[in-house]
């Protein structure tokens, strides 16, 4: 009774902060701007299945591929053991479904074992590749501090989580065996025939003489277990490892136009209409007084699209290692970009939630005014976390769009950054504005001053 | 083509040359390679001439929104005034840029990159190729530019022009949707590296020689430049050739 009681104020809590920070996300990712995007529910709902949940993209590099797909099984099917774990947690049962389901029971628990023994072996050696191998992509220099152990904690969690469940299952076969267990349906001497656990129970718990430390160490195994499953849904929110949820929706919200189309600035367009109609040159409604800000200077000027990709970066660094900018020692990373975002969006959301007025910008700061993303100013912006120069850097060769198993597009935030540098504030490489002022005045983009078609005497020599 | 119009007749597709293409002396070649294939199969083509402009796509990269738009609506405009229908262009930023960012202007054609065009002139029977040409058994090796392979996922076609060359085509290790720029896209064409260890060309190129092959295919002006460049760091102008794929069908049939 009194566990029951536990269990459920502790079940509350986990789920209510977690819940409280899940939300700050959410308010987080729609500081973006919104986007008309294309309406095709069936390609969005195939893109979907195939790529977050078949996880096609991630097979592109079959070796992590493959261990990355173990553990992901395995998370995947222990959340039907969860279930039972409620149950019994808030109705003071043990194994309630054994008594039920029978063999079907024992399957699907050997199921789940089988692949926590893969997952234990997968998380080992990405342990392995993470701190012992040098692979290039894990030691950039945006996955030194925190990034690095974000990505360590989740693999410790990982393995206590597996140490735990194989102690609740081992002692309970122990139990069994010598007819003591209290699974709901387990009387008498026997097994519960579990793929791993059959054999590996006795022979790590069968030295065990004491019934009294067996139960005990059951009981360890599954609040462990519970435990670390709650500690793992309060550590998302703050942690990379929040692609597992997010790579859905992103996927769901990925670009559907083609590649090769950047997004269009009708207002820049019809203002060029309007300078190439004669009718139109004193039709100044299209004119406004204010200077008008092109671009993104701050994650208020980027589509909520790029937040939401930049909290499901899981910085797995896979856009970095082929982005040919950073292969060749420039220092554009566009995993550094989406975790600049992130920081940043971050830094702004918790500048929020302190609802000091000294955030509300001073152009809007009116009597009484209170604190909102409208408002918002703290004299800073994502040039304060991006470099230009990591920005000159990139060649928009969509290799970075291509390698991300979960549908992140850096490009687009890069490009939108490079049009706030050009057209706000008439900044840039240097080197631009000749092609600018060509193309300008004389329709190519090397100041020639051959006529265009002269090549077709080259045709007639021959 | 406005000779054509004055004529009230109307070619079967607009040949878009591109800056590169007009202006370029190596991408000239190109051109004017082209030209020697479209005539060979007989097809009934076009150019805008000197109402061609730029298609904006360097400015439009680099960030430079208003010269984009000035130069394409004004390209679209000459377009849509001829009621041009089909366009084939030798350089597959034009290609990206007519066909996937025009239409939002009110521009709408069928685009086809030269690679394509030239596969179909194969294919109908428009155009043959010499057999036991100079390119026999040659190892010749395939650069995917980004803007006709991963962009616009265009890789057969000019893979089946080699083929139809009876060549050794020994594909790079990053090839296809994994092919690695030459580092000219996104208006790196036409400013000074970033800080780095190397240069992106280099890091292609050193790929392309190790892969053993005696001539770089390619499908884009701008990838001409830099391979061809890269090659020149390497000291290697003499064993390592870089060509378009319609020079090679020209030397080929020696057009």
């Amino acid at each position: 009774m009194l566990a029951s009681i536990i269990f459920i104020l502790i079940t509350a809590g986990a789920f209510y902060f977690a819940g409280k920070k899940f939300m700050k996300i959410r308010r987080n990712i729609l500081l973006g701007k919104e986007e008309v995007l294309i309406q095709d529910s069936s390609q969005r709902i195939k893109n979907t299945f195939l790529i977050a949940f078949g996880q096609k993209k991630m097979f592109k590099r079959f070796i992590p591929a493959i261990f990355h797909f173990f553990i992901y099984a395995a998370f995947l099917l222990t959340q039907i053991e969860l279930i039972e774990i409620f149950i019994d947690g808030i109705f003071g049962q043990h194994r309630f479904f054994y008594n039920y389901l029978g063999g079907f029971y024992t399957f699907i628990i050997s199921i789940i074992e089988i692949l926590s023994v893969l997952a234990f072996v997968a998380t080992l050696i990405f342990l392995i590749r993470r701190n012992l191998l040098k692979i290039p992509r894990f030691h950039k220099p945006e996955m030194n501090g925190w990034p690095k152990l974000d990505g360590n904690i989740i693999l410790y969690l990982e393995i206590l989580l597996l140490i735990f469940v194989f102690t609740m299952n081992g002692t309970d076969e122990v139990l069994h065996q010598r007819g003591l267990s209290h699974a709901h349906g387990a009387q008498g001497i026997g097994s519960f025939n579990f793929a791993i656990s059959d054999f590996m129970g006795p022979f790590l718990f069968g030295g065990i003489e004491s019934e009294t430390t067996l139960h005990l160490l059951e009981r360890v195994g599954w609040w462990g277990h519970i435990l670390v499953v709650f500690a793992f849904l309060n550590y998302l929110p703050i942690s990379k490892h929040l692609h597992i949820i997010l790579a859905f929706p992103n996927t769901y919200w990925a670009k559907l136009s083609s590649r090769g189309q950047m997004a269009n600035m009708p207002e820049i367009m019809n203002e060029v209409k309007s300078m190439m109609d004669p009718n139109a040159a004193f039709d100044d409604t299209a004119m406004s007084e204010e200077i008008p800000e092109f671009g993104a200077k701050d994650i208020f000027d980027l589509s909520w699209r790029d937040i939401l990709g930049a909290y499901t970066c899981t910085e797995c660094g896979r856009c970095t290692s082929v982005c040919p900018a950073n292969i060749t020692g420039k220092k554009l990373s566009p995993r550094k970009i989406m975790m600049d975002i992130r920081d940043r969006v971050e830094e702004v959301g918790l500048n929020l939630d302190t609802g000091k007025i000294e955030f509300i910008s001073p152009t809007k700061k009116e009597e009484g005014a209170t604190l909102s993303s409208s408002n918002y100013e703290d004299g800073k912006n994502l040039f304060d976390y991006i470099q230009k120069e990591e920005l000159h850097a990139c060649t928009t060769c969509n290799a970075c769009v291509e390698a991300c198993p979960v549908m992140i597009n850096p490009l687009e935030p890069i490009l939108k950054l490079r049009r706030y540098e050009i057209l706000t504030e008439s900044a840039g490489p240097s080197d631009w504005v000749p092609m600018f002022t060509s193309i300008e005045n004389t329709g190519s983009v090397w100041a020639i001053p051959d006529a265009r078609d002269k090549w077709t005497e080259l045709l007639k020599e021959d | 083509m406005a000779q054509l119009a004055a004529e009230g007749k109307a070619a079967e597709v607009l040949f878009w040359v591109g800056c590169a293409g007009s202006f370029d002396a190596r991408a000239q070649k190109v051109t004017v390679a082209f030209c020697k294939i479209l005539n060979e199969a007989k097809v009934d083509f076009a150019i805008l001439g000197t109402e061609e402009s730029c298609t904006g796509d360097p400015a439009r990269r680099a960030g430079n929104e208003f010269v984009f738009q000035m130069t394409a609506l004004q390209n679209v405009e000459v377009l849509n005034m001829y009621g041009v229908k089909k366009i084939v262009t030798a350089c597959p930023h034009c290609f990206n840029t007519i066909k996937n960012e025009y239409p939002d202007l009110g521009g709408n054609y069928e685009v086809i990159h030269h690679t394509q065009f030239i596969q179909d002139l194969i294919a109908d029977g428009r155009l043959k190729i010499q057999e036991g040409g100079v390119f026999e058994g040659k190892k010749i090796t395939y650069h995917d530019s980004c803007y006709l392979g991963r962009v616009n996922g265009v890789y057969e076609a000019p893979r089946s022009i080699l083929e139809s060359l009876d060549n050794d085509l020994v594909e790079l290790k990053r090839s296809r949707a994994n092919g690695l720029c030459c580092g000219a896209g996104g208006a790196q064409m036409f400013k000074e590296d970033e800080p780095g260890d190397k240069r992106i060309n280099t890091e292609r190129v050193e790929e392309a020689i190790n892969s053993g092959a005696s001539i770089i295919a390619a499908n884009c002006p701008f990838c001409i430049t830099m391979l061809s460049d890269g090659v020149k760091s390497f000291d290697k102008q003499e064993e390592v050739m870089v060509f378009d794929l319609a020079e090679l069908i020209v030397n080929n049939n020696k057009l």
